[in-house]
C-alpha cells in the first residue's frame, strides 16, 4: 500500500478562493475570540447580570467556534493527522457546546423578553409617579397660597381691608385680570358692585339678585364657571377685540346677621351671600384648573369668616359706643335731676321761711286786731281774714310736709311723751267745734295703754287730729267715738303682721263717726293726694285733700297701717290706724309740750370712782381741774406732758382731759397717738376732751378732725363740768356744751 | 360774846370778799374754786392759790431774764411764759393779772420790748397785790375758824 506522506496539496485548489476563505476564517476567528473578551469585559463592568452561567456557556461556544475556524486555517493546505485530530476534537466540542447552548437558549430567551416587558411597565409607572408628583407640588403650592391669603385676610379686623386684601392677593396668586366682589344691598333685592381689583372707584353697578346665573352660583358652595358675558362679569365696557378670559364666580356667605340682630335690617333670608367674580386674563388661552378653583373656594370661606369677625367687632364697638353715650346721657340726666331736687329743696326751704313769716305776721296781727274794739262788720272781716290765713298756713304746712315726705327726707323726731295727755289734749282741741255742731265726742283709752311712750308726738297728734277733724267735719249729726288700744295682731291687712317686740308696742286708734259715710268704691281714693269725694256735705268744708295722704305717710313712717271701713253711704265710717311706738322706761323726762332732743334715760348723778386722766402743762390749771373732778367724785390722775400722758393712759381711764392751749399742732397729736394705742390693744379707748381757752369754730373742727370727742372752754365751772361729764358718758360725744 | 365776834369777822370777811370782786381782783372762777373746797380738801383754795403765786414768781423771773438784753430778746420764751401765766390766772380767777397778760401777749406778738417790759412790771405789781389781799382774806378765814365760826358763803352777783 502506498501511503503518501508527502505534504503536497492533494487538490490544486483555486488560489484566490483559497485566499479569501483563509482571510475570512482568520477574521471570523478573531471576531469569535474577541466577542467573549468583550462580553467578559462588559459583564465585569456591570454589577448586575443574572445569566453568568449562560454567558460562560456562550463564551465557551464562541471560543470553540473560533478555535474551529482558526484550526481551519491549517486545513487549507495539506495537513498532518494531528491537525485533523485537533480539528475534529474542536468541532466535536463545539458541536456539544452549541447544542447545549441552543437547548439553554430555549429557557433563556423568554426570560429575557419578560425583562423587557417589565422594563416597559416600570417606565410607565415612573412616568405616572412623575405626573402625580407634579400634581402634589401644585397642590402644595396652592395650599401655601391659601395660607398666605388667609393670613393676609385674617390679619386685620377692618372689613374693607379684608376684602381689598382678598382681591389683591387672589389677583396676584392666580394672575387674574379682574376680580370683583358684589355685596347684597340693604333691601336684599340687588347686588351692588362693592370692590374691584383694578378699577379704583367702581361705578355703582347693581344687578338684581334673582338672575339665573346668580342663583346658580348661590346654589352651590363650589366655584362655578360662568359666561364672560353675564352681567356680573361685564365690568368694563367690552371693546370688541378681546377674547375674554374665562370667568369663575363663587358665593361668599355672610354669616353674622341672623345671630346678632342689633341693627334694624330686615331679615330677608337666613343666608345672605356676596358674589366674588374672578376673570382670567383675556387672550391668554388660560383655563381654570381644578386646583385654582379649589383655592378660590377655600378663600371664599375664609373671607366669609373674616367678614363675620369684622362685622361682630363692628357691632360690639357700636354697642359699646351706644352704651357710653347712654351712660353719659344718664349721668347728665342724673346730675340734672339732682340739681333740680337741690333747687327744689332750696326753694322749699326758702319759701318755707319766706312764706311763713308774713303768714305769721298776718295771723298774729289779725288776732290782735280781733281783741280791739270793732264794729260788727269789721269783726266779720277780721274773722274772715283770720280764718283764711289759718287755712293758708295749714295748706302751706301740708304741702311742705308732703313734699318732704315724698322724697323721703322727712324723719321722725322721737321723744318721750305722755300718751294719755296727748289724747286729752286732742280732745280739748276738737271739743269746741264738736260742741258747736252738737256732736258728742267720747274718748276710750284701753287700761293697758302705756302712759309714757317714745315716738314723734307732734306727728302723731297731727294724724289723730286730722282723722278726728275729718270725722267732725263730715258728720252732721250723731256722735264721734275715739278709742285707743294696744293691738297684738292684726288680721285685717294680710301683708302686715304686728309683732310686739320687747320695748315696742302697736297703738291702734279707732275713730268712729256717724256721718255721711263713704261709698266702698271710693275708699282707695281717699288716701291719694288732692282727691275728695264729691258728696254735697263735703263741698262746703274746705281743706286741700292732703290731710289723709299726709297722715298715711306719717303712719307708714311709724311702721304702721291706716285704713277706713264704711258700711256705705249714710252709715258713717270708721277710720283705724296702727302705729309702732316705743315704751319709755322712766318717766322723769315727761314734758307737756315741746320735744326733748334726747331720749329720757336717767342721767348720771355722780361719778364716784370714775377714773379720769388730766393732762395740763400748767400746774395751776391742772390742780384746779383735778379739784373739780375730785369734787365730783372722780378718781383723778394728773400728768403734765404728752409723753407722760401716753405712758400713763390705760383702759381703766374712762375720760382724758387734755389741755390744747399751746399754740401749734403737737397737742392734738396726742389724741391720734391715743387712738392708735387703743386700736392696737383693742380696748375701749377713753373719751378724749380738749380743754381750751377759745372755742371758735376752727378749734372745734380741729378737735373733731383729730378724733377728740369733745371740747370744753376753760375755765370750767362745777355745774358745767357736771353736765358735761354726764352728757359725755351718755352720748359719747359732746360738741354742744360750751 | 364769841358769836358777836364771829359775826363781825364774818361780816368783815364778806365785805372784803365782795370788795375784791368789785375791784376786779377776782372773778367767777374764784367762786368756782371755793365751791370745790369741802371736807375732803379743806385747804384746796389756799393750795391752789399759793401754787399760783409761786408759779407767777418763777415765770416773771424767767421772763425778765429773757427781756434783759435789748438786742437778744427771746420773744418765744416770753410768749410761752405769758401764755402760762394767762392760763394760770384764768384758772384761779385772778382777773387783773389775766387782763395784764392779755395786753402783755399783744406786746409780745409785735415784739415790742418796751411794751413787754412795762407789762412785766405791771404783772409783777398785780400779782403781788393780789397775794397780799388774799393773804389778808385767808387770815380772816383763820380767825373766823379759830373763833369757832364757819366761813360764810359769799354770793357774788
Amino acid at each position: 500500500m502506498e501511503v503518501c506522506n508527502c505534504i503536497e496539496p492533494q487538490w490544486p485548489a483555486d488560489e484566490l478562493l483559497m485566499k479569501y476563505q483563509y482571510i475570512s476564517d482568520f477574521f471570523i476567528a478573531i471576531a469569535y475570540f474577541s466577542i467573549p473578551l468583550e462580553l467578559i469585559y462588559f459583564v465585569k463592568k456591570s454589577a448586575v447580570f443574572p445569566y453568568r452561567w449562560v454567558l460562560v456557556q456562550f463564551g465557551a461556544f464562541i471560543v470553540l467556534c473560533g478555535a474551529t475556524h482558526l484550526i481551519n486555517l491549517w486545513t487549507f493546505t495539506t495537513h498532518s493527522r494531528t491537525v485533523a485530530l485537533v480539528m475534529t476534537t474542536a468541532k466535536g466540542l463545539t458541536a456539544a457546546v452549541s447544542c447545549a447552548t441552543a437547548l439553554m437558549l430555549v429557557h433563556i430567551i423568554p426570560d429575557l423578553l419578560s425583562v423587557k416587558t417589565r422594563e416597559l411597565f416600570l417606565k410607565n409607572k415612573a412616568a405616572e409617579l412623575d405626573r402625580e408628583m407634579g400634581l402634589i407640588r401644585t397642590q402644595e403650592e396652592t395650599g401655601r397660597h391659601v395660607r398666605m391669603l388667609t393670613h393676609e385676610i385674617r390679619s386685620t379686623l377692618d372689613r374693607h381691608t379684608i376684602l381689598k386684601t382678598t382681591l389683591v392677593e387672589l389677583g396676584r396668586t392666580l394672575a387674574l385680570e379682574e376680580c370683583a366682589l358684589w355685596m347684597p344691598t340693604r333691601t336684599g333685592l340687588e347686588l351692588q358692585l362693592s370692590y374691584t381689583l383694578r378699577q379704583q372707584h367702581p361705578v355703582e353697578y347693581t344687578v338684581p339678585i334673582q338672575l339665573p346665573v346668580i342663583n346658580q352660583v348661590f346654589g352651590t358652595s363650589r366655584a362655578v364657571k360662568i359666561s364672560p358675558n353675564s352681567p356680573v362679569a361685564r365690568l368694563r365696557p367690552v371693546t370688541g377685540k378681546y377674547m375674554l378670559g374665562e370667568v369663575v364666580a363663587v358665593r361668599v356667605p355672610l354669616l353674622h346677621l341672623s345671630n346678632f340682630q342689633i341693627n334694624n335690617w330686615p331679615e330677608l333670608s337666613t343666608k345672605r351671600y356676596a358674589l366674588m367674580v374672578l376673570m382670567l386674563p383675556s387672550d391668554s388661552a388660560r383655563q381654570w384648573h381644578v386646583h385654582e378653583l379649589e383655592l378660590v373656594e377655600v378663600v371664599a370661606d375664609q373671607v366669609a369668616v373674616a367678614l363675620s369677625h369684622a362685622a361682630i367687632l363692628e357691632e360690639s364697638m357700636r354697642a359699646r359706643d351706644l352704651l357710653m353715650e347712654q351712660n353719659v346721657a344718664l349721668d347728665l340726666a342724673r346730675r340734672e335731676a339732682e340739681t333740680a331736687i337741690r333747687a327744689r329743696n332750696d326753694f322749699l326751704a326758702v319759701m318755707n321761711h319766706e312764706m311763713r313769716t308774713p303768714m305769721h305776721a298776718i295771723i298774729a296781727l289779725s288776732s290782735l286786731l280781733q281783741e280791739t274794739e270793732l264794729t260788727p262788720e269789721q269783726r266779720l272781716m277780721v274773722e274772715t281774714i283770720l280764718k283764711s290765713s289759718n287755712l293758708l298756713a295749714t295748706l302751706m304746712n301740708d304741702v311742705l310736709d308732703l313734699s318732704r315726705l315724698e322724697d323721703g327726707s322727712l324723719q321722725l323726731e322721737l321723744g318721750t311723751f305722755n300718751l294719755h295727755t296727748l289724747f286729752r289734749e286732742i280732745l280739748s282741741l276738737i271739743k269746741p267745734i264738736a260742741v258747736v255742731k252738737k256732736l258728742p265726742i267720747t274718748l276710750n283709752l284701753a287700761p293697758d295703754l302705756p302712759e309714757f311712750v317714745v315716738g314723734d308726738e307732734k306727728r302723731l297728734m297731727q294724724i289723730i287730729l286730722n282723722i278726728v277733724g275729718n270725722a267732725v267735719k263730715f258728720s252732721k249729726q250723731g256722735s264721734i267715738s275715739v278709742a285707743a288700744l294696744v293691738t297684738k295682731s292684726d288680721t285685717r291687712a294680710a301683708d302686715f303682721f304686728v309683732v310686739p317686740t320687747g320695748s315696742h308696742f302697736y297703738l291702734r286708734v279707732k275713730v268712729k263717726d256717724s256721718g255721711a259715710g263713704i261709698n266702698p268704691q271710693d275708699i282707695p281714693k281717699l288716701f291719694t293726694k288732692f282727691a275728695q269725694t264729691q258728696s254735697l256735705a263735703t263741698r262746703s268744708s274746705g281743706g286741700s285733700g292732703l290731710g289723709l295722704a299726709i297722715s298715711k305717710r306719717f303712719v307708714n313712717l311709724m311702721e304702721g297701717n291706716i285704713w277706713i271701713e264704711s258700711d256705705g253711704l249714710g252709715k258713717g265710717c270708721t277710720a283705724i290706724f296702727d302705729v309702732k311706738l316705743g315704751i319709755s322706761e322712766g318717766s322723769n323726762e315727761s314734758k307737756q309740750s315741746g320735744i326733748p332732743k334726747v331720749p329720757a334715760i336717767p342721767r348720771h348723778a355722780n361719778f364716784s370712782g370714775l377714773k379720769v386722766l388730766v393732762m395740763d402743762e400748767n400746774g395751776v390749771s391742772r390742780m384746779v381741774t383735778k379739784g373739780l373732778l375730785v369734787h365730783l367724785g372722780c378718781e383723778v390722775t394728773t400728768v403734765s406732758s404728752n409723753e407722760e400722758c401716753l405712758r400713763v393712759v390705760s383702759q381703766e381711764h374712762k375720760v382724758v382731759f387734755m389741755d390744747v392751749c399751746m399754740p401749734g399742732v403737737e397737742n392734738y397729736q396726742i389724741a391720734i397717738r391715743i387712738h392708735e394705742k387703743f386700736t392696737k390693744q383693742r380696748h375701749q379707748r377713753p373719751l378724749l376732751v380738749a380743754l381750751t381757752g377759745n372755742t371758735d369754730k376752727s378749734t372745734k373742727e380741729k378737735c373733731m378732725s383729730f378724733g377728740l370727742d369733745g371740747v370744753l372752754l376753760k375755765p370750767v365751772s362745777l355745774d358745767n363740768m357736771r353736765d358735761v361729764l354726764s352728757d359725755l358718758l351718755e352720748r359719747r360725744v359732746l360738741y354742744e356744751g360750751m | 360774846m364769841n358769836t358777836i365776834v364771829v359775826a363781825q369777822l364774818q361780816r368783815q370777811f364778806q365785805d372784803y370778799m365782795v370788795s375784791l370782786y368789785q375791784q376786779g381782783y377776782l372773778d367767777n372762777q374764784f367762786t368756782e374754786l371755793r365751791k370745790l373746797q369741802d371736807e375732803g380738801s379743806p385747804d384746796f383754795v389756799a393750795e391752789v392759790v399759793s401754787l399760783f403765786f409761786d408759779d407767777c414768781a418763777k415765770l416773771i423771773n424767767d421772763m425778765s431774764i429773757s427781756l434783759e438784753r435789748p438786742d437778744h430778746v427771746d420773744f418765744k420764751q416770753v410768749d410761752s411764759g405769758v401764755h402760762q401765766l394767762k392760763g394760770s390766772s384764768s384758772s384761779v380767777g385772778a382777773r387783773r393779772v389775766k387782763n395784764v397778760c392779755i395786753a402783755f401777749k399783744e406786746c409780745c406778738d409785735v415784739q415790742n420790748r418796751e411794751g413787754c417790759l412795762r407789762c412785766l412790771q405791771q404783772v409783777d405789781y398785780e400779782y403781788k397785790m393780789l397775794k397780799t389781799k388774799l393773804q389778808d382774806l385767808f387770815n380772816l378765814e383763820q380767825q373766823i375758824l379759830q373763833a369757832g365760826g364757819t366761813i360764810p358763803q359769799v354770793d357774788i352777783n
